[in-house]
């Protein structure tokens, strides 16, 4: 979280994206965990150094909003160059767990209470 | 949701569910969410001006956070399976567009109160209410002084009767686990009866 750039910052993230502001997918919210994919698909790569500090970080199984904050880029930027590498083969996405108000998954809020209990 | 052109899954990573840490500016939610994660508090900022906001919007935001609007948060390993991240939501309740699916998807949330200006959490509580997305209450005591008793902060916030209403404070870790399991101990309850 640099701090005397605030005037740059407004721009620098979306020329990340090449101006893009919407992603192409609806994907990656906030918790959905991405994953690198090992070994790498033979392919173009991506030359930008955001797409490279990505697959690393996500290397081991990582949530959206993480990666936003490690890459201290806007999740709406993340979430575009996300989309590149998932259309390119070198990321899984996992969703998050689905919340049903209507029908709640007792196994899954006991679950959640036990963890809780044992902090 | 997304075509099947693409990998979807990754079966060796977790679960995730979130809970919201929400309620006014300055209430102590950041502190929450720092007393009970594993990690330090991240924080991910999303600049205003993709929303295409007037100036006048800018009026009333601490003039450091002008250009952007932060969402900090944390997380809890709850088995090697399952993670549950806490969000504390944008002081700023008009701001929450921002950040379209956060509530989608949450199994709850902490209403956060502060006993000296309780009326900054009634916009929190009145989002959560008319989205039905369950919540509890926690008075969070300044330096941990509790000058009122839970009853008498549900009278002055309305809160309905099946909602818990809790005395915690935000700096102690104990406290908040407790207020999270009360939570977790309500969604429980409403579970059984459905």
């Amino acid at each position: 979280m640099g701090g005397g750039d605030s005037a740059g910052r407004l721009v620098r993230p979306f020329a990340l994206t090449g101006g893009r502001t919407r992603p192409s997918r609806a994907d990656f919210t906030l918790i959905a965990t991405v994953t690198a994919v090992d070994p790498q698909p033979v392919a173009a790569a991506p030359v930008q150094p955001e797409y490279t500090r990505i697959l690393r970080l996500c290397a081991e199984p990582l949530a959206v909003a993480e990666l936003a904050a490690r890459l201290d880029l806007p999740v709406s930027v993340v979430v575009i160059l996300l989309c590149d590498l998932l259309e390119a083969g070198r990321i899984t996405v996992r969703p998050p767990r689905l919340v049903s108000r209507t029908t709640p998954d007792l196994d899954l809020l006991k679950k959640v209470r036990d963890g809780l209990g044992r902090l | 949701m997304a075509g099947s052109d693409v990998a979807t899954d990754a079966s060796s990573a977790p679960d995730t569910v979130k809970i919201l840490i929400a309620g006014g500016f300055g209430v102590g939610k950041t502190t929450m969410v720092g007393s009970v994660s594993e990690i330090a508090p991240l924080r991910t900022e999303e600049p205003l001006t993709m929303a295409g906001l007037g100036v006048d919007d800018l009026d009333g935001i601490e003039e450091k956070r002008a250009t952007t609007v932060a969402l900090d948060f944390g997380r809890i390993t709850i088995s090697r399976d399952l993670v549950l991240y806490l969000f504390g939501t944008p002081g700023q309740q008009r701001f929450w567009f921002m950040w379209n699916d956060l509530a989608l998807g949450a199994l709850g949330a902490v209403v956060l109160v502060d006993v000296r200006r309780p009326e900054s959490s009634f916009a929190a509580i009145d989002f959560f209410e008319r989205r039905g997305i369950p919540f509890v209450v926690g008075v969070n005591g300044f330096h941990g002084d509790h000058p009122y008793p839970p009853e008498d902060i549900r009278d002055a916030l309305a809160v309905p009767e099946h909602v818990q209403v809790l005395l915690c404070d935000a700096r102690e870790r104990e406290s908040c686990r407790d207020v999270l399991i009360a939570l977790l101990d309500q969604l429980i309850a409403t579970a059984v009866q459905t």
